[in-house]
């Protein structure tokens, strides 16, 4: 056991006389959020809206007033004509338009109802199809609280509500997509790196003849990460609800937990990687093409996984960080209590116990 | 086995499916000596070596090395012996200090004592004075015989030296010889594999491994009589001209 601890505290020894890693494993997770949380937004923001409306009465004119007062929309004046809006929108000045019918505000009140139509520039199909959302808001809302009173014999108007994210925030969705994603990072690169660095430079034979059980020797290396990863996850939960304030709802201590378990999961990763590979250059590959990239691309953290080719959405099934990142939401956004992501965690468990399992058979198989 | 005798093997085999690396090898290596275990690449060294060591089981045969059993006391053996591989393992991010004070933790023994030794024997090669600096800053030379001071840190019965000399220049490697003597002298065994036929000399005994067998045991200069040799290197050319293995 002394030979164990002797093992754990070299490895911290490594991890600390190495500054600039060190420096890149905190700062990682600052990086990454100050990079989702701002600069990368998938919300729209001072968007240039035009108005084509052939009668500006105090129905026209109110409604343009409410959507300039958004944050979303800067009214950028009156069109004349559908070539006009089509002209400004080839030019860039302006990114979407409303265009009202002809004596659109008189015949609201008639049997067919008026008609508006919003046209938007759809180059980038993301912002078009926001643009639209955030419009039809802000005109039901219109027409629902401003013009309750001549409403009678209206069509139905919906009532759309945003659960659980009412503002609409990007943040809310990439957050535990940033965890699942460092957490990977530190914890899989890490452990599969500075095992095969011992491969590589000959010290992994040494310590094979040395009185410390190989299995020991590869569970020294996790536990110096274990505790990074866990200072990474608190890092990252103070920046989330601090910075960008992103409230916890459900219950910290199962969040905290879920985390750990996807910690140790990732860790094993690291541990099959390495028993695989022999330079740490495939290691780095492996990590980051296998796992890295699905996780980007895959997990639902950038791109809902329901609007993926079948194919696609039964892949992403055996994506570790998909199951963490479900829970998380569910957990940190939906405020949901823990039986509601125990499927999750299920899943989570039984890959960790899989990977494991593989990781320490191949090994064993290594050493003989 | 015999008090005199810390490595006693008999007919240890060792097979990979229908190969065999190691075939029927019986030797003993006295206390106290220094001991050449020579072979072609190939010819079976490293794989007797990690059943010497503890880390494989022999097909067949038996042994005992630092006074336990191959097959049962692999731990214990594992315990009671240095190993220094050919690369200088060492980690070249850490200092002198850290690098002693490393092995002799994962050898079990307490922090005080560790640095006691360290100190002891960081002052033998003259370290003191960079035992604060990086491994990775440290000429060759250097390394080696760090390399060789860890592994013996735990005043271990026997040190196997797997290529120690590799990749240093002549007068490093006279000066390393020098130092096996002196570890030598204060009563641990060593257990030397070298490519170099010159110091295969400074052995007291010397072995010869061919496609697995071992078909020359003893001093350098009773086997150059015996083979009408000049030199270890042309007793080695003889042996090494009937072997069907190559690299």
């Amino acid at each position: 056991m002394k030979g164990f601890f002797a093992f754990v505290r070299k490895e911290f020894l490594h991890i600390f006389r190495d500054r600039r890693t060190l420096l890149v494993l905190i700062g990682l997770p600052t990086m990454l959020i100050v990079l989702f949380g701002f600069a990368i937004s998938t919300e729209i923001r001072n968007v240039n809206i035009g108005i084509c409306a052939p009668e500006r009465d105090i129905t026209v004119t109110r409604l343009a007033d409410k959507i300039d007062r958004s944050s979303y929309f800067t009214f950028k004046g009156w069109f004349g004509s559908d070539e006009d809006i089509d002209h400004a929108m080839r030019k860039g000045e302006i990114d979407a338009a409303l265009m009202f019918s002809d004596g659109f505000s008189s015949s609201l009140a008639g049997p067919d109802g008026a008609e508006i139509s919003i046209v938007t520039d759809a180059v980038n199909p993301n912002n078009a199809s926001m643009e639209v959302m955030y419009l039809t808001n802000i005109i039901y809302g219109y027409f629902r609280e401003d013009m309750q009173e001549s409403a009678e014999g209206a069509s139905i108007v919906p009532n759309l509500r945003m659960l659980y994210n009412p503002q609409l925030k990007s943040s809310y969705n990439f957050v535990p997509g940033i965890m699942g994603l460092i957490l990977l990072l530190v914890c899989a690169l890490m452990t599969s790196v500075s095992i095969v660095k011992e491969k590589e430079t000959g010290t992994m034979e040494v310590l094979l003849v040395s009185p410390v059980k190989p299995i020991g020797i590869v569970f020294a290396k996790m536990i110096p990460y274990f505790v990074i990863s866990c200072m990474v996850l608190v890092i990252t939960l103070l920046l989330t609800i601090f910075v960008l304030k992103v409230p916890i709802e459900g219950s910290f201590f199962w969040m905290i937990l879920v985390s750990m378990l996807y910690i140790i999961l990732s860790l094993g990763i690291g541990l099959l990687v390495s028993s695989l590979v022999k330079t740490q250059i495939i290691a780095t590959l492996i990590i980051g093409m296998v796992f890295l990239v699905p996780v980007m691309m895959m997990s639902g953290m950038l791109y809902p996984i329901e609007s993926m080719p079948y194919v696609f959405q039964i892949i992403a099934q055996i994506i570790p960080a998909k199951w963490y990142i479900e829970a998380i939401r569910k957990i940190m956004i939906e405020g949901v209590p823990f039986v509601f992501v125990l499927k999750e965690v299920g899943v989570l468990l039984a890959m960790t116990v899989v990977i494991f399992t593989a990781a320490v058979k191949k090994f064993n198989d290594r050493i003989e | 086995m015999s008090e005199d005798n810390v490595i006693e093997v008999e007919h240890l085999t060792k097979k990979f499916g229908n190969f065999t690396a190691v075939d029927d090898i019986s030797f003993e290596v006295h206390r106290g000596e220094i001991f050449g275990f020579l072979g072609a690449n190939g010819a079976g060294k490293t794989t007797a070596m990690k059943m010497l060591t503890g880390l494989s089981f022999p097909t067949s045969g038996k042994g005992r090395v630092a006074g336990y059993d191959i097959w049962t006391q692999s731990e214990l053996i594992k315990k009671n012996i240095g190993y220094m591989s050919q690369k200088f393992s060492l980690y070249s991010d850490l200092t002198v200090k850290d690098n002693i004070e490393i092995f002799g933790g994962i050898y079990g023994m307490e922090r005080h004592a560790v640095r006691r030794r360290a100190v002891e024997l960081m002052d033998r090669l003259g370290f003191i004075a960079e035992k604060n600096e990086k491994v990775r800053d440290l000429p060759q030379g250097w390394k080696q015989k760090l390399a060789f001071l860890v592994a013996i840190i735990h005043n271990p019965g026997i040190v196997f030296l797997d290529e120690p000399t590799g990749g240093v220049d002549p007068a490093a490697r006279r000066q390393f010889w020098e130092l096996i003597y002196d570890v030598v002298d204060s009563g641990i065994t060593a257990f030397v594999t070298t490519h170099y036929m010159d110091e295969a000399e400074y052995c007291n005994r010397i072995s010869m491994m061919v496609d697995g067998r071992m078909d020359a045991l003893d001093s350098p200069s009773a086997l150059k009589r015996k083979f009408g040799a000049s030199s270890v290197a042309e007793v080695f050319d003889i042996l090494a001209r009937g072997a069907k293995r190559s690299e």
